[in-house]
């Protein structure tokens, strides 16, 4: 089973090698999103403001990264999957994948984030912290959906509308969390319970993901 | 008369509900006054949803079990019924609101989680529209069903409790405290939970009504298996 797993997401990381074309669509969507909103906004926006837009970017980063996840593979080659693979492990190596890919992004966006909007934070390396926790959370949740989506033929409009709703616990969780690192005081132990919520939600996600995909997968 | 019992209890328990519920003596508790009695049918409405949302989490896990149209049909109608006490809650609350709070939207926490549930299964609706294949459709909204449910459910579990509310129950403020389960008054109660069970029992009723429209719409379908 790992074997296979791990076969999937090598194929996955050597295709995104191979057509960077891809890759680089991705990372040039995330550089002119945040060079838009550099030039509409003021300058130095202040840290509430900076950090909700942060996260707000990282979400629709992720609805355009994680769909093509699954709108990439054809019919034919799913069929192909489908006889030399399970539907669990193909669905762990998606998760996987698509959570490297999310990190990648997310760190990327950070250091643009930096750049164009200059660096708010107090505690830079914390925030570097949850944003990685974060893009994890954001990229489990999707590829459910990413996965549901692609059997609706319509995917990124779908996948907003699916998605946006179902992301509100970890986006709030994450916001309130990253507020830690802009120099706010939490009371004691409050930030070890948020920091185990978004776990323990995190590990609800794989372990339905892994129960409801071998449904979809089926055609 | 065997099979409608529930139906006339349904309609027994509302015409309590409104009656004793408009006429019992009801506890003053400062600036809430008359408009607690609000209680009896705002709080209700939530309850029934939630329990119609569960209803149709536990059809759309049987119809992953067993792929019978009929399980997809039941889940779509009671989904329906919840979002209709889910937007009649919020009417409800609404206008509570407006005299209780001062204006009916102030973006409380529970507040934005029934905004949340209602854009959760507006999503359902839009992504059952959106699969022309019968057989697909029931399979893939079954699994968002389930999704979005366990998604949902620790949302409105965890949320208000995190966040300052004017709901009671809330972090660190004493709120209005009459609806906190174990602090009902005596009196309240003998009209609150019968008012649920009445609530919900007519949410029922429409439920039922749907399905049966439903399973003659699709008679065909369901025969030709």
């Amino acid at each position: 089973m790992i074997k296979t797993i791990f076969a999937l997401l090598k194929k996955d990381l050597l295709l995104e090698l191979r057509q960077q074309h891809s890759f680089y669509g991705i990372l040039l969507y995330v550089a002119s999103t945040i060079f838009v909103l550099s030039l509409s906004i003021p300058q130095n926006p202040e840290g509430a403001v900076w950090n909700g837009l942060f996260w707000i970017v990282q979400i629709f980063v992720c609805v355009n990264a994680v769909a093509k996840s699954f709108l990439q593979e054809s019919r034919g080659r799913m069929l192909y999957f489908y006889s030399i693979a399970g539907a669990k492990e193909f669905i762990i190596a998606k998760l996987i994948y698509n959570t490297i890919l999310m990190l990648v992004m997310c760190l990327l966006s950070l250091g643009l984030f930096f750049v164009l909007l200059k660096n708010p934070l107090v505690h830079t390396p914390r925030f570097i912290g949850i944003v990685c926790v974060g893009g994890i959370s954001i990229s489990l949740v999707f590829t459910l959906l990413a996965a549901i989506a692609a059997k609706a033929q319509q995917n990124a409009a779908l996948m907003a509308i699916l998605g946006f709703p179902l992301i509100i616990p970890q986006l709030l969780l994450l916001v309130k969390l990253s507020k830690s690192a802009f120099g706010e005081i939490f009371r004691e132990g409050a930030l070890l319970q948020l920091s185990l919520l978004i776990v323990g939600l995190d590990v609800m996600v794989i372990a339905l993901s892994i129960i409801l995909f071998p449904f979809l997968w089926k055609d | 008369m065997r099979k409608n019992w529930w139906k006339i209890l349904a309609g027994v328990l509302l015409v309590y509900t409104f009656t004793a519920g408009l006429l019992i003596k009801v506890p003053s508790l400062g600036n809430l006054k008359e408009t607690i009695r609000n209680m009896f049918f705002h709080v209700p409405m939530w309850f029934s949803q939630i329990i119609l949302l569960t209803t149709a989490l536990v059809y759309s896990i049987k119809y992953l079990r067993k792929p019978d149209l009929r399980f997809d049909i039941y889940a779509e109608a009671f989904t329906k019924t919840g979002i209709l006490m889910g937007i009649l809650g919020l009417v409800t609350g609404a206008i509570w609101a407006t005299y209780a709070w001062g204006e009916p939207w102030s973006n409380d926490p529970k507040q934005i989680g029934v905004a949340i549930a209602l854009l959760i299964y507006f999503a359902y609706l839009v992504l059952r529209n959106a699969i022309p294949d019968i057989d697909k459709r029931a399979r893939v909204s079954a699994v968002y069903n389930i999704f979005a449910y366990f998604i949902y459910l620790p949302l409105i579990m965890i949320l208000p409790r995190m966040v300052e509310s004017l709901h009671p129950g809330g972090k660190g403020v004493e709120g209005n405290p009459a609806l906190n389960g174990s602090d009902l008054d005596p009196m309240m109660r003998i009209v609150f939970w019968p008012a649920v069970i009445g609530w919900t029992l007519l949410a029922t009723w429409i439920t039922t009504l749907n399905i049966r429209l439903y399973l003659i719409r699709d008679k065909n379908l369901l025969h030709a298996e």
